[in-house]
């Protein structure tokens, strides 16, 4: 089984989870920035953490087997507060960068003004440099959240179809869906989904267009819900080949409009690494 | 750990990678690298190269020149990505200040060919902090690229040492440090302190890498085993 976890924010998993990552099956991250749970003070403190999605985290990922990419952003939270903002200026010139493959995560936290625009030109930069978007939905007043979300990315140069909305639920699928946008889903411990869950709203709604996504962090979470969504799935009557096309091909599906998707990493000390791709897979 | 890619053994037979990407000459490198390329990447390398040659030095928050260097992996492909940015930053002329910029904004990709770039580009040692930068860093794919030719020029003994030890550390195969015969021999306090490290290995019960005893014979006084004038500045 080949999994692709389309949201995982590995700086703040130790190398441990890489290595019980790869014995579940995860061949491929998507590491989305984010807030870290400290508040930013200034905008150089982003570079340093753009700098090591780009450089330390896809080398530790590499060691276990592990194709690792980014999203780059200003998060919707530190969107609202004025000494974070400028960074925005610096996107551009890291959203050139070959291992980024999306705009993300932007998107609604408290619904104010700074984050309607920190969203608009957001989605813009995201069509300026060809890259699909990763828009986050607010975990307080969700489907409110949602429907402002969809609205502003109507109104902005981005087609629906290289927009993936994320941390859905019951409540917000629905539209989410009918908005033609890619549809994720966060499987936790306790909050946002979980197994059971997710494999009723892919009973109801079908995996067309549907990624699923530890969305694992420094809070309670867990790195390996990406296979036990696939276990549960393959338990319920799925088949391979949908627990695939979930898991995998949506995915690589998805990034992929960036062009930039490469499912190529040397091999781990286990076999030969010289020359020696085991991923050339997806659709 | 996943050892780094080797250098092939010698430079000019496969696709250059790792120091061979400092030790070949720019104009061998681009026949290679043009041979080796299909028809589109071919075509946008040619441009960029054209590009960085008519508008060389910094221009703006980020010169042309910088732009194709960020995207050479997806135009060229990961495997020759390394030479076509060693290519660009050379037709670019990237000088102290360019490069400091480049590496300081750059992926470890592009942190990778400066470093390779360095020897093509600067007679004297004035980018030591960046090699610097890159062996204080525990990616052995920068840490490989660190110890070429520029680094066995320029490093005073004591980096030196230490980046050898370094590669004995976190498993980069001492074949990619450049001209190590030479700075090796007759070294007797790098000859102490692999000692040292092969007492502390063995007292934790841990096997010493070969790589060390391989080191630790080259540290020997007396007349070297091999001349150093090995064009590309590797032992066999």
């Amino acid at each position: 089984m080949r999994i692709f976890d389309p949201h995982i924010h590995m700086t703040s998993r130790t190398t441990d989870d890489y290595q019980a990552m790869h014995a579940a099956g995860v061949r491929a991250v998507v590491e989305p920035s984010f807030w870290l749970g400290q508040p930013r003070t200034s905008p150089a403190t982003f570079l340093d953490y753009f700098d090591s999605l780009l450089g330390w985290e896809p080398f530790r990922a590499a060691q276990y087997g592990i194709a690792h990419h980014c999203t780059l952003a200003l998060n919707p939270k530190e969107a609202n507060d004025p000494r974070c903002v400028p960074v925005l200026d610096e996107l551009p010139r890291y959203l050139v960068k070959d291992q980024v493959v999306a705009v993300g995560e932007i998107g609604y936290d408290s619904m104010t003004p700074a984050e309607d625009t920190a969203l608009a030109a957001q989605l813009q930069l995201a069509a300026d440099h060809e890259l699909p978007a990763l828009v986050h939905t607010p975990h307080r007043d969700k489907l409110a959240g949602l429907r402002r979300t969809l609205d502003v990315v109507r109104e902005s140069a981005l087609p629906p179809e290289r927009v993936l909305v994320d941390h859905l639920n019951e409540t917000t699928v629905k539209e989410a869906k009918d908005s033609g946008c890619w549809l994720g889903f966060s499987v936790y411990p306790e909050t946002k989904m979980d197994e059971q869950r997710m494999v009723a709203i892919l009973q109801q709604y079908g995996p067309e267009q549907v990624l699923v996504n530890s969305a694992a962090d420094w809070g309670r979470s867990d790195p390996l819900k990406t296979r036990k969504v696939a276990d549960l799935m393959l338990a319920e009557g799925f088949t391979q080949d949908d627990v695939d096309r979930v898991l995998w091909r949506n995915p690589v599906a998805f990034y992929g409009l960036s062009g930039r998707l490469v499912l190529d990493v040397a091999e781990t000390e286990a076999t030969t690494h010289e020359g020696n791709s085991i991923l050339r897979g997806g659709e | 750990m996943t050892q780094p890619h080797a250098a092939p053994e010698t430079p000019a037979a496969g696709i250059p990678g790792g120091t061979a990407l400092a030790l070949t000459p720019v104009d061998e490198l681009q026949r290679h690298l043009t041979a080796r390329l299909a028809g589109a990447a071919r075509a946008w390398l040619d441009q960029a190269l054209d590009e960085a040659a008519a508008h060389p030095g910094i221009h703006g928050p980020i010169s042309v020149w910088e732009l194709r260097l960020a995207e050479a992996g997806r135009r060229c492909g990961s495997d020759h990505a390394d030479a076509a940015r060693v290519l660009i930053l050379h037709a670019a002329h990237a000088d102290m200040d360019a490069l400091t910029r480049v590496y300081s904004q750059g992926t470890a990709a592009e942190r990778r060919a400066v470093l390779h770039a360095l020897p093509h580009l600067l007679p004297g040692p004035d980018a030591l902090p960046l090699v610097e930068d890159a062996l204080r860093t525990n990616d052995t794919r920068l840490l490989a690229a660190a110890v070429g030719p520029y680094a066995a020029r320029h490093l005073t003994p004591h980096h030196w040492r230490h980046a050898v030890l370094k590669c004995l550390f976190t498993g980069v195969p001492v074949a990619e440090v450049a001209d190590l015969e030479r700075r090796a021999h007759a070294d007797a306090e790098l000859a102490r302190m692999l000692g040292d490290y092969a007492a502390e290995r063995t007292a934790a019960g841990r096997p010493v890498p070969q790589d060390l005893h391989r080191v630790l014979a080259l540290t020997e006084p007396g007349p070297p085993r091999h001349s150093a004038a090995d064009p590309h500045g590797k032992e066999s």
